[in-house]
């Protein structure tokens, strides 16, 4: 049963940065920060070619890939259209300053 | 609180596009409606030519199709035609009923084609040529009769007399003047025009004045008389004399007419809540009838809808090109020349070429080319630019490519490669796949092409191929816009000087700050411009702006080099070039311990670690930092390295000490960041074997000094560095490498190598700033100077405290 994990404070994540959470398998999360003091969580796999989106620029709530400039909608996993592709979301939560991953 | 509301009288292309500019800025800010009196969404109407001629489908020429009005919540009424204006209740009444409130109008309601005042002129069979309707009729008519005349020798006139030749009738144009599209070609170039279109099948008759269309048994359109008696027979006449901007609705209400809708820079009429955009208008007293204006108009007259208050329209230089496949013609600007103008020409009438280049006070002013075209955008180009053309006059006829600038930037023939030509060496984009993607997406801008293809999109080096692709396929639609004006990213309208300028000025020292004063369209900007930002505020304020992080690319957030598998590589700073057993032995030690895959010599004369996993950098730069090593920002828009060769130090050639030179260069520059990467050389003597001819700055000895090479560049487009001076001390070449690196700092775009600077402000200019006048090269290099002052190794910045988080793993905690 998936449930919900600290993975560490909303402090630990630069604004408009992201970090990694690594896992044993199924590939590492990419938990990004904006502007806002938002969360999102989406597979640290580009699309494109796998870059690691967690690497990125991200602006207002998107992603762009370090590789190839791939842009990636946060909130969906959707590419930016003209672009098409999709990455994997995971939920996350935000709670008393520190960020919650369900696993 | 309920939404103002916008509504849009005309569903043409300058409103829709107004609508998408809008959309793009302040997407929530109305309630929009649109009026269409055509039963169609919004269509590519240059393209209709094509679609006649049996080229294209009307599906093809969709711009926008139902789902983007639905999708961007606008209330569409299409074929319903507005019957008034009622100003003082500010509501728009459609002729059935419909009746929509309004608090800001925009009229787009385009023009008519102008119908000659002759009899007969409303028999059927006679028609303007201005809608998908008007197409269908000419199509139609095609299929059943023989004879067509079309009226009218312009660019539309010829496109549809082509099309309808194509479609298989006889077709003859009547002109009533001398040659044709006599405003757009001269009389030469129009001859030679007439002479390829009669080879197709074409009749011309020109100097004809129409009297009367007469009408056969069945009350059509039979024949067409002439005032001089002739008569021919004519089963479809077109009407294709001219457009007139459509005011009557406009007028009927009371808005200010005269030869169109009168607006002011903000696209307003004389009714503050009334805008009004496109062939209706009349603009400083003209009426455009070409798309390229139009978008420039919609552009400004969006950014006012969105209550941005800047950007004014101050008019369009305009350039045609006909749309009739397989007839090469150009034209732009003063074509015609007069008293205090000069023409440059050329006429090979047997090969079919004739290019007529116009130019007053060494500029270019206007110009027509027929036959070979392919130098038509770079002329526009330096046309809108208004570029002194003085010393490259002497072979300014023979193009582009002769004046020694192909391929860098990408200019190149792009009309006359083939489809299957690669465009885009970095993502593989063929020309074909450009050119479909621009025909059936309705591509206009570069960045679109960028968006839908990928070709330009990466390096950038082919982007001015694809400007001259989407010139020559667009034609008249296209409008460059002036190198130096070209709005930084989608974010803003403001051009790198523009940004540039007011960081200075209005000593903005953050990003943020930047973009909110300067009224971004997104908050916190993107990708694209964030980096720029970033540079612009930490080299024009050195010690003030704050370093943004998560402004810069991964590159330099992480200083290392990010690889295709998302490891980084790691190259240790070599001064000069030079290392010692030790540091090759912890470099040895590091590739070890680290598993490092690969070692390489890079070219610039450092060893090159690839394959590092991030979380491993800092431990790795920790046990290289013991040995005495820094970062050699092999990853940066920064100086990259200061390559030498062995110079008089071992050489029996060496005139001086070039691995000592280049090592106190590299010593003084460590850690500069720059508009793009920079790289210098030094070498002892002119074998040049540090091959400083290639480089930003290169720096030759020679038995009485040294001489000063910049702007070179061994990327992209080999470029050779230019003689800048010959200096006879070190401490003079420190100087004036350091200012020229400074100016560069100082005054490049981001992005911009040192060639593309230099290109761009004139070797001149740079020589005036940096030979001529000393006190401000000593300025400059005291402002170098100034800036690195207590820079720090970035690699020792990050073995621990905050910067460190960057390189750390986060791990599920147990529940």
């Amino acid at each position: 049963m998936s449930e919900f994990r600290k993975i560490c404070a909303l402090a630990d994540i630069p604004r408009l940065g992201a970090r990694v959470v690594q896992q044993a398998s199924g590939g590492d999360i990419a938990v990004f920060r904006t502007a806002e003091d938002e969360v999102f969580a989406l597979h640290d796999k580009c699309p494109h070619k796998g870059g690691p989106l967690s690497q990125g620029i991200v602006h207002g709530k998107r992603v762009t890939c370090p590789l190839h400039g791939m842009n990636i909608q946060l909130d969906s996993g959707d590419a930016v259209a003209p672009d098409v592709g999709h990455c994997n979301r995971f939920e996350v939560k935000l709670e008393a300053g520190d960020v919650y991953l369900k696993v | 609180m309920s939404k103002p509301k916008l509504v849009m009288v005309g569903n043409g292309m300058a409103g829709v596009r107004t609508l998408e500019e809008l959309f793009k800025i302040a997407p929530e800010m109305y309630d929009v409606t649109v009026f269409g009196a055509e039963p169609h969404p919004n269509y590519n109407r240059i393209l209709l030519s094509p679609v006649l001629a049996g080229e294209m489908k009307v599906q093809d020429i969709i711009l926008n199709d139902h789902d983007w009005y639905r999708d961007n919540g606008v209330n569409l009424h299409l074929g319903k035609k507005v019957a008034k204006i009622d100003r003082v209740k500010r509501q728009v009444i459609a002729e059935d009923g419909t009746v929509e409130p309004y608090d800001r109008l925009l009229l787009a309601t385009g023009s008519t084609p102008f119908m000659l005042p002759i009899p007969g002129n409303n028999l059927d069979g006679v028609i303007g040529y201005r809608d998908i309707a008007d197409t269908d009729a000419m199509i139609e008519a095609a299929k059943r009769y023989k004879h067509a005349v079309v009226i009218g020798g312009g660019l539309l006139g010829l496109e549809a007399a082509n099309g309808l030749k194509l479609r298989g009738m006889d077709v003859t144009v009547v002109h009533i003047g001398p040659w044709l599209l006599e405003r757009q070609l001269d009389e030469v170039a129009g001859r030679m025009l007439q002479k390829s279109l009669e080879d197709r099948g074409l009749t011309f008759l020109l100097e004809k004045h129409t009297e009367a269309l007469i009408a056969g048994e069945s009350g059509r359109v039979a024949a067409i008389r002439f005032k001089d008696g002739m008569q021919i027979p004519a089963e479809l006449v077109v009407m294709a004399a001219g457009i007139r901007p459509n005011t009557a609705l406009a007028e009927s209400s009371g808005i200010y007419c005269n030869r169109g809708i009168v607006v002011n820079d903000t696209l307003q009429t004389y009714d503050p809540k009334v805008y009004a955009v496109g062939e209706c208008v009349a603009h400083r007293g003209i009426a455009y009838g070409l798309v390229a204006p139009l978008f420039e108009q919609a552009k400004v007259c969006a950014n006012h809808l969105a209550n941005y208050g800047i950007g004014r329209y101050t008019g369009s230089v305009t350039s045609t090109k006909l749309k009739v496949t397989g007839i090469d013609l150009f034209s732009a600007g003063d074509y015609m020349g007069g008293k205090d103008t000069e023409e440059i020409i050329l006429n090979d009438a047997a090969g079919g070429v004739y290019k007529k280049l116009v130019i007053k006070d060494n500029k270019l002013v206007g110009g027509v080319l027929y036959g070979d075209t392919a130098d038509g955008p770079w002329y526009f180009q330096l046309l809108k630019d208004g570029k002194d053309i003085h010393e490259i006059r002497d072979q300014l006829l023979f193009g582009q490519s002769m004046v020694g600038d192909v391929g860098h930037q990408g200019q190149s023939k792009a009309a006359a490669m083939s489809d299957d030509a690669e465009v885009c060496g970095c993502n593989g984009v063929k020309k074909g796949v450009i050119v479909k993607a621009i025909k059936e997406k309705g591509l206009f801008t570069l960045d679109e092409v960028k968006k839908h293809t990928k070709a330009a999109s990466s390096c950038g080096s082919c982007a001015g191929l694809c400007e001259q692709i989407l010139a020559s396929t667009l034609g008249g639609a296209y409008q460059a816009t002036a190198s130096d004006k070209k709005p930084m990213c989608g974010c803003t309208d403001h051009s790198h000087e523009d940004v540039r300028k007011a960081i200075r000025e209005r000593e903005l020292t953050s990003v943020e700050a930047v973009t909110k004063f300067m009224e971004w369209k997104n908050a916190d900007g993107c990708e694209k411009c964030r980096p720029a930002l970033n540079y612009y505020l930490i080299s024009t304020w050195p010690h003030l702006a704050k370093d943004d992080p998560q402004s810069r690319f991964i590159n330099e957030r992480a200083h290392a080099n990010i690889q295709k598998d998302g490891t980084y590589s790691v190259v240790p700073r070599m001064w000069g070039g030079l290392t010692t057993p030790a540091e090759l032995r912890a470099i040895a030690d590091a590739a070890e311990k680290y598993k490092v895959p690969t070692v390489k010599v890079t070219g610039g004369q450092r060893i090159d670690l690839l394959g590092v996993k991030k979380d491993d950098l800092p431990k790795m730069w920790a046990d290289l930092a013991a040995a005495g090593m820094v970062s050699g920002h092999a990853y940066g828009k920064s100086i990259r390295t200061v390559k030498t060769c062995v110079g008089a130090e071992h050489c029996r050639f060496g005139t001086q000490k070039s691995m000592d030179m280049g090592v106190k260069l590299e010593k003084m520059l460590f850690g500069m960041w720059s508009p793009h990467k920079v790289k210098l050389a030094v070498s002892g003597c002119p074998r040049n074997c540090a091959e400083a001819g290639i480089k930003d700055v290169g720096v030759i000895g020679v038995d009485s000094g040294y001489e000063i090479y910049v702007a070179g560049n061994g990327g992209i487009k080999t470029e050779v560095a230019e003689f800048l001076c010959k200096v006879a001390s070190d401490e003079e070449v420190m100087e004036v490498s350091g200012a020229f690196l400074q100016l560069y700092r100082e005054e490049g775009w981001y992005l911009e190598r040192t060639c593309h600077y230099v290109q761009r402000v004139g070797l001149d200019y740079v020589k005036q700033k940096i030979v001529e006048d000393g006190e401000g090269r000593k300025a400059l290099y005291a402002r170098l100077l100034d800036s690195l002052k207590g820079i720090k190794d970035p690699w020792a910045e990050r073995l621990d405290g905050e910067l460190k988080k960057e390189f750390e793993m986060l791990a599920v905690q147990p529940a």
